[in-house]
């Protein structure tokens, strides 16, 4: 049954409003990083529309960008190795989870499930990280402690216990192996599901500002989240830093920071951007999956 | 009989994660006797005195943990309350729409916040909120209005946080509801229409019914999660002002703040301590209740 004309299209109205409302906070920045502060002032305030275009904010950071080269190149070798190691480890564990003929798999089962009811908390776990392990200003900090997310496990599993279990005895009356088993048998089958893990493991390491938060104090080991994080609070000592002014912020001395910090929340959030869209449906799945009682 | 002989394969498939679990989740857990010491960095764990429970008392004694857990506890529930509302509502009317690649686009701006980081999202409301350049204030001066000074302004904020956590969360909670819907037989509704029910009717008594499991388990992880803030939300948004903190420090940011700023690492882990206890008997709790609702919504 579908509704009215009427109905419908005053339900397309509702949504287009919605969606205008919900694409203003996004509107606004990219308006912003392509305005002047003389202009911001002059209009006493940042529109939604500006009344002419500026690159300067863009010009500026093109000509000094090693920060942000920099903090790219920290979250995607975070986000690479990350991944690969994450899902190679959730895979393995998932395998032998699913495998009922497995001698703890109660045990182990209810060993991970535990810490999803139960935590220590995060001060014990920032000594663990900062002092006892003594990992700040490190790679091993951003990647080793979101390495293992046991949502993802439980996800992989419940996948893994779908297929046919004479797909694993076939291949054992073979003689194969059980990593050769994983590999070769159930990786193939089951390549929807882990490229769904692998998809949230990835977001989760390219946005993750936490890690970076707690144990990153260097400004060179800053990941993305963290240089912008800086930047709204320290936008003039690291505009101070950039040289090669373009001519007409020279004569002016007019720094575009405003324009400056929101170009740089763009460059950052800009992947993320267009990529999300061609990934959306594994989200939903991550969701729905999840969700079922495993 | 024969003994079946050590699986040492699977437990080795298994052993990376089960190190990298016990280092990151479980030695955490024994860290909770921090919160019983008086917390020395030199001393470390083992080293430091233990003092009882002098630290709960300063928390609660100096009223600290009552006032973060009440604003963790009201704004949690709004958000839930909220959230559930405009998704379930959002995905009743995508659902009537039928055009695909509208239904695609609106599905897709929705959600977008869902990907943004906390910090990001944080410039984007500067520019609204920003007291001199923000926005909200340009349309207040033009329509003759006093100039607010947002950030520093509490009693506008549980509306502002509720908002944002709206415009972050609810595309992916629709997005979820409308995947459900999708999956349920036409016929059903058609059925409803022959035999004459009004829209209102088949909402209520057909397609509601369809989304109450889902309703239930998401519910369930939302009470379960109460007494855990979500941090970047509370940290990052309000930009950490000391001016907002009557409504925007949460036990979370209380236990960060707690930890780095203050220096009382184990007031920060007493804190810590009593928020995973009661959040542990919250999803116990909860999934009882659930159990009791219907069998087959538990979570475990």
């Amino acid at each position: 049954m579908h509704s009215s004309r009427l109905t419908r299209l005053s339900i397309h109205a509702f949504f287009v409003l919605l969606s205008l409302a919900m694409l203003l906070p996004l509107i606004s920045v990219i308006t912003t990083s392509l305005s002047s502060d003389v202009e911001i002032i002059r209009q006493g305030g940042y529109t939604l529309w500006p009344t002419s275009f500026h690159f300067d904010a863009y010009a500026l950071i093109w000509k000094n960008p090693f920060q942000i080269l920099g903090a790219y190149q920290v979250t995607i070798l975070v986000t690479v190795i990350g991944t690969a190691v994450s899902v190679l480890i959730t895979a393995g564990v998932a395998y032998t989870l699913a495998r009922r003929d497995y001698r703890f798999r109660k045990g182990l089962s209810f060993f991970l499930f535990f810490t999803m009811l139960f935590s220590g908390g995060l001060v014990p776990f920032y000594i663990l990280v900062a002092q006892v392990l003594n990992w700040r200003d490190t790679y091993f900090a951003l990647i080793v402690p979101a390495v293992v997310n046991v949502w993802n496990i439980f996800l992989l599993r419940t996948n893994f216990q779908r297929i046919p279990i004479e797909l694993i005895e076939s291949a054992k009356m073979d003689g194969a192996r059980e990593f050769t088993i994983l590999f070769r048998v159930i990786v193939p089958v089951a390549t929807p599901a882990i490229a769904t893990i692998a998809v949230l493991t990835a977001f989760a390491y390219w946005n993750d500002w936490w890690l970076g938060l707690l144990f990153i104090n260097k400004p060179d080991m800053a990941p993305l989240q963290l240089l912008l994080r800086n930047m709204l609070s320290n936008i003039e000592i690291i505009l101070s830093r950039m040289r090669d002014m373009p001519l007409s912020l020279r004569v002016t001395n007019q720094v575009p920071t405003e324009a400056v910090r929101m170009a740089m929340c763009l460059i950052a959030a800009g992947p993320m951007l267009f990529a999300f869209p061609f990934f959306q449906k594994y989200f939903v799945k991550g969701l729905t999956v999840g969700a079922v009682k495993g | 009989m024969k003994r079946k002989p050590f699986p040492w394969e699977l437990t080795l498939l298994a052993l990376p994660a089960l190190v990298l679990v016990l280092v990151f989740a479980y030695l955490p857990m024994f860290g909770i006797v921090m919160a019983f010491q008086n917390f020395d960095y030199q001393k470390g764990v083992l080293g430091s005195p233990f003092v009882g429970l002098s630290n709960f008392e300063f928390l609660f004694t100096t009223g600290a943990i009552w006032s973060v857990t009440a604003t963790t506890l009201w704004l949690n529930l709004l958000f839930i309350v909220t959230g559930l509302i405009g998704s379930v509502v959002l995905a009743l009317l995508l659902y009537e729409l039928t055009g695909k690649k509208a239904i695609k686009v609106y599905q897709t701006v929705l959600v977008y916040p869902n990907f943004m980081s906390w910090i990001i999202a944080s410039f984007m409301f500067v520019t609204f909120l920003n007291p001199r350049y923000g926005m909200l204030n340009q349309m207040i001066g033009a329509l003759g209005g006093e100039a607010v000074a947002w950030y520093s302004e509490p009693a506008y904020w549980p509306f502002i946080l509720a908002l944002v956590s709206l415009w972050k969360g609810v595309g992916m909670g629709c997005l979820l509801y409308y995947a459900v819907l999708a999956g349920v037989e036409r016929d059903y509704f058609e059925a409803a229409a022959i035999d004459g029910a009004t829209k209102l009717q088949t909402i209520r008594h057909i397609t509601l019914p369809f989304l109450y499991p889902t309703m239930t388990i998401l519910l369930i992880l939302a009470v379960g999660g109460i007494v855990r803030a979500d941090f970047g939300l509370f940290y990052f948004v309000p930009q950490d002002s000391k001016a907002l903190y009557p409504v925007t420090d949460v036990v979370d940011t209380y236990v960060f703040r707690a930890l780095r700023n203050m220096n009382e690492p184990g007031m920060a882990a007493a804190a810590g301590l009593l928020q995973s206890s009661v959040g542990f008997l919250l999803v116990l709790g909860a999934n009882a209740w659930a159990r009791r609702i219907d069998r087959d919504t538990t979570l475990f």
